[in-house]
């Protein structure tokens, strides 16, 4: 028994040496491996590709992804769609160890230095609308009611024109993208998480508890509209496609896809692809996305919108 | 560890061919014994390593008094209302009411279960809800939520005024996720009890109720409140299946029909969004660091009550 434990601490000591000395073995094989695999694809694209990033955008370029690999061409290329969030992937794409980050908002708006290596590329647009739950009686909100409504001034819908019912807010949390773009573009001015409002992360869970819970406000990308519940219009304009895209409307954000400077060949294919008619026109449609090219209008990271 | 110290010592050894043999085998078992445990042991403590430095960095890096982050109740991140505020009070509160308020719900109920399975009825009983509280147990945590959710808040917002969704909510919720753990710890520390125990009290001429409350119940006690605490930490620890039904407000909330928040749930909720190495994001890692630092405690608390259990 005595001698045992020294021992078991010599083993545990001799291990740790061990695995540490295997993992930077490890690491430089792999290095070195990639390196190899850089090198000789002088006839053919190969390799692979990860992006990581916003969950919003993950169905989009998963779709493509997989269409992407089905093409002959490009079969030896593997693409892998991670989610984790619009910061994950900016993090990730800055610090090397994602080839695309996938982010809701600009890389200047939640970088600061590291974001002047990304080169930004944007495959769609995504508008959102304020929406209730189908008994509050309202169907058209100002910029200004907005406002009140999630600062807290009015906290009855009646005050708004509406029932005389309480008003509950369903936010989402203060660090996503979808909150941020609906706080710049609809609301013009940050807001503090209130009292009693709720908060949560996925947009099904949203329109679930706005379409359940009798007085409820959230927002919702336009693909999560239906007759469950109440569209509001915005300053009088209709959160309609067609609106977006000649820039009546102006509660939408661009879907990013950031690379660390100039992408490796294979990851431009796949950027291309993205980019191309084949998937604007079909896919980002269909899922509820607006393509780029189909914008009449134009928006900076600061907000500028030029036609 | 335990396995190896029981190993049985070789005697009579001189016949060299057998030795050499057993031996090697005795070697390989144990080299490889040994190199789970070294395994487990690294990988803990780069586990406690890496969420400390990330969690650390908030009160070093980031300027963050370690006060004004644990009795702070503003949580404002993102600098909504000027510089950025990190007040962790209202999770950590959320936490604590959130999990003592299933251990509470849930504790009767699990204490009867088993008292059913083992004192009560043993035979049909044992073999009825055996099963069903292994069910219970191996339910995905998502499944909770989504009919907490989907159920419960509903009923909840019937019922009280608020909107159903809340500390309430989610302590319920928790609760019958926690019953398998209280039951299954009880349900062994009643069925290990000596028989004499019993026996000697009926001799006596109790009834099988005074039995329970004044012999059984007293002496299984430290591994009944072993259970709870081992079910308590697993509530603490839940996330997903709180976060969907509690409401994620970052307030202490003024009734237990208000939307809150837990450590866990707010984890979830935001580090997907912030950028690592931003303050924020150190500040969640602290919200880690705390969580881990209350798993330590529930477990120092276990092994209290599992040295006060020996007769």
């Amino acid at each position: 028994m005595k001698i045992k434990k020294p021992l078991l601490m010599i083993c545990t000591l001799a291990l740790v040496v061990m695995l540490a000395a295997c993992g930077s073995k490890d690491t430089q094989g792999g290095s070195s491996a990639s390196g190899t695999a850089n090198n000789d694809k002088s006839s053919e694209l190969s390799g692979s590709v990860l992006a990581v990033g916003s969950t919003a955008l993950q169905p989009l370029v998963e779709q493509a992804a997989q269409k992407f690999m089905a093409k002959p061409e490009y079969s030896k290329i593997q693409v892998q769609v991670q989610g984790g969030g619009s910061g994950t992937g900016l993090t990730q794409v800055a610090g090397g160890q994602a080839d695309i980050g996938n982010s809701d908002v600009f890389a200047e708006e939640k970088l600061k230095d590291e974001s002047k290596d990304l080169v930004d590329h944007q495959v769609g647009v995504i508008a959102m609308a304020p929406v209730t739950n189908k008994d509050v009686g309202v169907d058209n909100l100002t910029q200004k009611q907005l406002v009140d409504i999630f600062t807290g001034k009015v906290t009855n819908w009646k005050e708004v024109g509406g029932k005389d019912e309480p008003i509950v807010i369903v936010n989402r949390p203060s660090s996503s993208g979808t909150r941020k773009t609906f706080e710049k573009y609809a609301l013009g001015q940050k807001t503090e998480d209130l009292k009693g409002s709720i908060q949560e992360e996925s947009s099904g869970t949203v329109k679930k508890i706005v379409s359940e819970t009798p007085g409820a406000i959230g927002y919702l990308a336009l693909s999560y509209l239906d007759d469950k519940v109440n569209v509001v219009k915005y300053d009088g304009v209709e959160a309609t496609v067609e609106n977006v895209k000649s820039g009546k409307y102006p509660v939408w954000a661009y879907e990013h896809m950031y690379t660390k400077g100039e992408p490796k060949p294979e990851v431009k294919a796949f950027l291309d692809y993205m980019a191309s008619d084949e998937i604007q026109n079909n896919d980002v449609v269909e899922l509820g996305y607006i393509p780029v090219s189909q914008m009449e209008v134009k928006r900076d990271a600061d907000g500028n919108i030029t036609k | 560890m335990k396995t190896m110290d029981e190993r049985p010592v070789q005697v009579g050894s001189a016949r060299s061919g057998r030795f050499k043999k057993h031996h090697a085998e005795d070697l390989a078992g144990r080299s490889y014994t040994f190199i789970c445990v070294a395994l487990l042991i690294v990988i803990i403590i780069s586990i406690v390593f890496f969420v400390a430095s990330k969690g650390l960095s908030t009160f070093f890096r980031d300027g963050v008094s370690v006060s004004d982050f644990l009795f702070g109740s503003t949580w404002d991140p993102e600098g909504n209302q000027g510089d950025p505020v990190y007040g962790v009070l209202p999770f950590i509160f959320g936490s604590f009411a959130t999990s003592l308020l299933a251990a509470l719900i849930a504790s009767p109920l699990s204490i009867c279960a088993s008292l059913f399975m083992t004192e009560i009825v043993p035979g049909w009983g044992k073999k009825l809800l055996q099963p069903v509280i292994e069910l219970l147990a191996g339910i995905p945590s998502v499944v909770y939520g989504f009919v907490g959710l989907t159920v419960l808040v509903p009923f909840l917002r019937n019922v009280f005024p608020g909107q159903g969704i809340g500390i309430a909510a989610g302590s319920l919720v928790l609760s019958v996720m926690i019953l398998p753990t209280i039951t299954s710890v009880a349900t062994d520390a009643l069925s290990s009890l000596p028989r004499g125990l019993k026996e000697s009290s009926f001799a006596l001429g109790a009834t099988r109720w005074q039995t329970i409350s004044r012999v059984i119940l007293p002496t299984v006690l430290p591994s009944i409140l072993t259970g709870i605490v081992l079910g308590m930490a697993r509530a603490f620890g839940e996330a997903l299946a709180v976060q969907m039904v509690i409401g994620n407000a970052p307030h202490i909330p003024r009734s237990l029909f208000e939307s809150a928040s837990t450590l866990t749930s707010v984890i979830t909720l935001d580090m997907g969004n912030t950028v690592m190495g931003s303050a924020h994001n150190d500040a969640l890692w602290s919200m880690a660091l705390a969580l881990m630092f209350m798993t330590f405690i529930f477990v120092l608390l276990v092994r209290l009550l599992e040295r006060r259990n020996r007769i």
